[in-house]
């Protein structure tokens, strides 16, 4: 579906993407994970054929963006990292109005809004303007009007950034059900839970780079232990840092990373090493003992946390 | 530097342009729908208000003498087409400011268009389609409103300058839209009303001859588009064309349409790969 070969994008002198080989298949759910300004969102506008690539290779469904950018444009649903809903407009008037721009016809569009509306659960806030409507609602609305074109592919930058818990579980839940009819995801996201609970696969991207690639399980397996344990001590003072605590630890587990407010134990059984900490007399605020996320397969390979 | 491949745009062959452009139409009319109610009535007020103001009582002042009025017989007569050619380019102004940055950057309606396999071509012709229709609503209101003032001499004159209105609209709008589409802050649309369309309204020749001012001034007001605008107005709806005159101000107006079109494109293009 994706095909990507030393991409590379470039805003005046700076590089946003500096060179990243992807591959996507067909049907399934691919994420790009990384913080801000990893270049998530620049690499999106290029599969979705609005953002001209600066170099190397692109294909998307076959084709090059450069050449057949509404052809590409017309098979696949983009969902942006900002909203661009026409917020004066209703709800079903937003959708509608998007179904014309694919050159659907007015009755075949009116029915397609009614099904996205129910598909998203819209259908009794359908003739209220876009204004009204929660942030969740506008990503709700988002995500049905990136589906009216029936798209095989579709491209979701940071699709719930910002939303509540309970929001982001409608949406992820939504988003399963599109994978399960066969639709090809790709989203991005700096949510680990998202990354984890959503893809089959996905590559972590920091400062423009793929800094590494595979499903979250194998990641996880690659680059951490299966168990942390987090001792929290409080934020250290400047300068003293937890070195005197990493001293005493650094042998009970495979690898310790420092965090301004706790050390972090990669170990295989979480609670044998905390036993062993409690043993040595240390004594943490608290602490507390986690099975291994992409979290910390981010830390490993940049040295920093996914959200600061 | 080499212009960059421009995935957003589609092919530039005219025909396929206009057909994806009519995909926006009912986008344009969603938004016509919301808020027709409101320019009608001002449409209809408005040139009540100007004429009554500027061509009844104003002009009830004016002694003018006839021969001095490029063809009017009275004030009033000479007024009203300036006003009608004066509203046809503020009606526009209106249009392609403040609106297209909302598009561009408040809202971002644009972006959701380029997500589709339409292009800035279609985009921008469709806005500025629209755009066209508002001022032929405008000026069909506003010839329609003051004809009971008696000032028109050719029923054929008063349908050309309809049409006229529309072509000067539009040499203000395609420009003018290229500009704002590249806009990056709003700031600099005061400029363009003070210094562009303020001065233009009062003395391209609107309310009084051109040749009242002195050398110099004259001759920048007559290159102002406005003037162009004015003088084939007038001409057309008193009945006295200057056939060759005629095909100066049309072949301005639209230069300044092709030009504006050809910079729009460019520069909204620029501003959608961002
Ligand atoms: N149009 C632009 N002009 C100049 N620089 C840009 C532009 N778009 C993005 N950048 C820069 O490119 C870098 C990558 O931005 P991008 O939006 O792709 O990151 P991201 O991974 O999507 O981040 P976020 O999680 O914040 O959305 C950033 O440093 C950003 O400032
Ligand atoms: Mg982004």
């Amino acid at each position: 579906m994706i095909e990507a070969r030393g991409l590379r994008k470039s805003f005046g002198g700076f590089e946003a993407v500096r060179g990243i080989d992807v591959e996507v298949r067909r049907g399934e759910a691919f994420g790009f994970l990384g913080p801000n300004g990893a270049g998530k969102s620049s690499t999106m506008r290029m599969v979705a054929a609005v953002s001209p690539v600066t170099d190397g290779r692109l294909r998307i469904l076959g084709l090059d963006p450069a050449v057949d950018g509404p052809a590409i444009r017309a098979r696949i649903g983009v969902c942006p990292q900002e909203d661009t809903l026409d917020t004066e407009l209703s709800v079903r008037d937003n959708l509608y109005v998007y179904g014309r721009y694919f050159g659907m016809g007015r009755r075949e569009v009116r029915e397609r809004v009614g099904e996205l509306l129910d598909f998203v659960q819209l259908t009794d806030k359908a003739d209220a303007r876009v204004d009204d409507l929660s942030g969740g609602m506008k990503r709700r609305l988002t995500i049905a009007r990136s589906l009216v074109n029936s798209p095989e592919l579709l491209l979701l930058d940071e699709p719930t950034t910002g939303l509540d818990p309970q929001a982001r579980h409608v949406v992820w839940e939504r988003l399963f059900r599109l994978k399960q009819q066969g639709v090809t995801l790709v989203l991005t996201t700096h949510y680990m839970d998202e990354a984890e609970q959503l893809t089959d696969r996905l590559v972590v991207m920091d400062k423009g780079l793929v800094v590494a690639e595979g499903s979250p399980l194998q990641l996880i397996r690659e680059h951490s232990t299966r168990e942390v344990a987090e001792l929290r001590f409080g934020v250290a003072e400047p300068g003293a840092g937890h070195d005197r605590h990493v001293e005493r630890v650094a042998d009970l587990a495979e690898r310790v990373e420092v965090l301004p407010d706790r050390l972090l134990l990669y170990t295989a059984d979480g609670e044998e090493t905390l036993a062993k900490v409690h043993e040595r007399g240390l004594e943490p605020v608290a602490t507390l003992v986690r099975r291994a996320t992409l979290e910390d397969v981010f830390l490993r390979l940049t040295g920093r946390t996914l959200v600061d | 530097m080499s212009s960059p491949s421009t995935s957003t745009s589609t092919s530039s062959a005219p025909t396929s342009t206009l057909r994806g452009a009519l995909r926006l139409v009912d986008y344009w009319a969603t938004v016509y729908r919301r808020t027709w109610r409101g320019s009608i009535v001002s449409s209809f007020i408005t040139p009540l208000l100007y004429v009554l103001a500027m061509g009844v009582l104003l002009g009830g002042f004016v002694e003018a003498d006839p021969a001095t009025l490029e063809g009017a017989t009275s004030y009033l007569a000479f007024v009203v087409p300036g006003l009608v050619a004066a509203t046809s380019m503020t009606t526009v102004v209106g249009e392609v400011t403040y609106p297209v940055m909302a598009m561009v950057k408040w809202n971002k309606t644009y972006f959701s268009m380029t997500a589709t396999p339409l292009g800035v071509r279609e985009i921008a012709l469709a806005h500025l389609g629209f755009v066209a229709f508002r001022v032929a609503v405008t000026a069909a209101v506003f010839l329609a409103v003051t004809a009971p003032f008696g000032v028109y001499e050719s029923a054929p004159g008063v349908l050309g300058a309809f049409a006229v209105q529309v072509l000067l609209g539009m040499a203000f709008a395609v420009p003018l839209y290229a500009f704002a589409a590249g806009l990056r802050d709003e700031t600099a649309f005061s400029l363009v009303f003070r210094l562009g369309m303020i001065p233009m309204f009062l003395f391209s020749g609107a309310f009084f001859p051109v040749a009242n001012l002195d050398a110099p001034l004259e001759a920048l007001a007559r290159a102002t588009p406005l003037w162009h605008g004015v003088d084939l107005t007038r001409m057309l709806v008193l009945g006295v064309p200057d056939w060759s005159m005629v095909a100066v101000h049309v072949a301005y107006l639209l230069v300044l349409v092709v030009l504006g079109w050809w910079w729009a494109v460019r520069r909204l293009t620029r501003r959608m790969q961002q």
